[in-house]
């Protein structure tokens, strides 16, 4: 499946293979078994990712939160020490445990970054909503998409105002203050919008009900697309309850 | 144009919690196809006349007519915003969906259009206001005078009978403000527009009133 493959299959294929991925690649204990899955996660990412380095740089910064487990999990929990610096010992399920949620992770984000980067937020919405996600919720979504640049612009305003006023960002009490009245005034302003905005549905007929205008057209291949996926994701959680069990 | 009374506010008294009454046994009537221009000073309540006449804000003593039916339960409100267009000051605030097209079709969904149905007609609307090309474009993209012309359009979708419109050029250029004067010339529709703008006023109603003491009064164009 190549990157305009991706583009003309049903937003709701993909959403439920993003989440079907996410689920079974979380429930797999054996590290083998994440390893293969971060392997065919990379295949399926080599064969689909219209752009590798977007995809390589939004996988970087998502790594930073793994960072955090690298720092503390393997030296905090408890088990056999493989390693002593002074007071702290790194313990090997420790170690052992960062990997697999490492594995994992980078899976998850790999699957969810190819199937859904390129997807226009309505399109999203819209799938969710098809797929019987709770529509507030959707909603949710999409209002805060076309609001959070409305937001920005605010903020950046405030910003502008203080600085025409000689305010410089320091480390000072003064600073803080100034921060905090913004950033207090952001939100005000926000929940008085949301009123308005609230009013201007109202005004045009809104009665509790949400409708969409885009329909989603499922065909043959986004059918064979989904069951292609799911077969894999069975197989490697067949195969991961075989490896602990075996283990075991 | 027809002498029957489309929106009516009689003997409206209003002021907001902790402040002095800003209308005091106010009237005002809209018939079908009339056209009428609001010019006060800031202050005087000219938007909440608006706010007023489409049920977001309560009157303390007096009655809002629709149609000759007074506007007194949710489904007469209802009835009421689904046949009269109020076009707010600022376009950030009437436009809350993604693409202009989901905005413009947001109205006829309410009525009761299927999908298809209302995204033809939000994009017929579109076409008839010139800014088709922009159907698909994120609403945060657009300038402020694009945002303007599309907020028209999301009220004009729904086929009002009349249009409220606050204060339309605040912060446009004069080539908005052009294509805005344009737009409501050629439209035959009734409407109130509440505008510090004089020259806008002349050009886009026929006749003109005021708020003086908490009641309209005439005022010359």
């Amino acid at each position: 499946m190549s990157s305009t493959a991706m583009h003309q299959t049903d937003p709701r294929a993909l959403l439920l293979v993003a989440g079907g991925a996410a689920f079974c690649l979380s429930c797999l204990q054996s590290l083998v078994v994440s390893g293969t899955g971060l392997a065919l996660a990379a295949i399926f990412a080599c064969v689909c990712a219209p752009d590798w380095r977007s995809l390589l740089k939004r996988l970087l910064l998502a790594n930073l939160f793994v960072l955090f487990i690298w720092l503390t999990v393997p030296w905090t929990m408890p088990g056999t020490d493989i390693l002593i610096i002074g007071p702290v010992h790194f313990s090997r399920e420790g170690l052992l445990l960062a990997m697999g949620v490492t594995l994992k992770c980078n899976a998850i984000l790999l699957i969810f970054l190819t199937l859904t980067a390129d997807m226009g937020l309505l399109q999203m919405g819209c799938a969710l909503q098809k797929l019987h996600m709770p529509v507030k919720l959707v909603f949710l979504l999409l209002f805060t998409y076309r609001y959070i640049h409305v937001i920005a612009e605010e903020w950046k305003k405030l910003q502008t105002a203080a600085a025409l006023r000689g305010f410089m960002m320091q480390t000072s009490f003064h600073t803080y203050k100034t921060i905090g009245n913004m950033l207090g005034l952001t939100v005000i302003n926000s929940i008085t919008r949301s009123h308005r905005i609230y009013e201007a549905m109202l005004l045009r007929g809104f009665s509790g009900d949400f409708y969409l205008t885009t329909e989603l057209k499922a065909r043959r291949r986004d059918i064979i697309f989904v069951s292609s996926c799911f077969f894999v994701l069975a197989c490697l959680l067949c195969a991961d309850l075989y490896v602990t069990c075996c283990h075991v | 144009m027809s002498d029957s009374p489309l929106l009516s506010l009689n003997n409206i008294s209003f002021g907001y919690t902790g402040s002095p009454l800003l209308f005091d046994g106010l009237d005002f009537t809209l018939t079908e196809g009339e056209q009428t221009g609001i010019h006060a000073p800031n202050g005087s309540g000219k938007t909440t006349l608006l706010r007023l006449a489409m049920g977001l804000e309560k009157a303390q003593s007096g009655t809002v007519l629709f149609q000759g039916s007074p506007v007194d339960s949710a489904q007469a409100l209802h009835h009421l915003r689904c046949t009269v267009g109020f076009v707010l000051q600022n376009s950030d605030e009437q436009l809350f969906s993604s693409t202009v097209l989901e905005d413009v079709a947001f109205g006829p969904l309410n009525l009761g259009l299927k999908p298809q149905e209302a995204r033809d007609r939000a994009l017929e609307t579109l076409e008839s206001i010139g800014m088709a090309a922009l159907a698909e474009r994120p609403i945060h993209q657009l300038s402020g005078g694009e945002k303007k012309l599309v907020s028209i359009a999301t009220v004009l979708s729904m086929r009002p009978k009349a249009l409220l419109l606050d204060e339309p050029t605040t912060f446009l250029d004069e080539k908005s403000r052009g294509r805005i004067i344009r737009l409501l010339q050629e439209m035959g529709i009734g409407r109130v527009i509440v505008s510090h703008d004089r020259d806008f006023l002349r050009q886009t109603t026929v006749s003109l009133v005021t708020i003086k003491d908490g009641r309209i009064a005439p005022c010359s164009l």
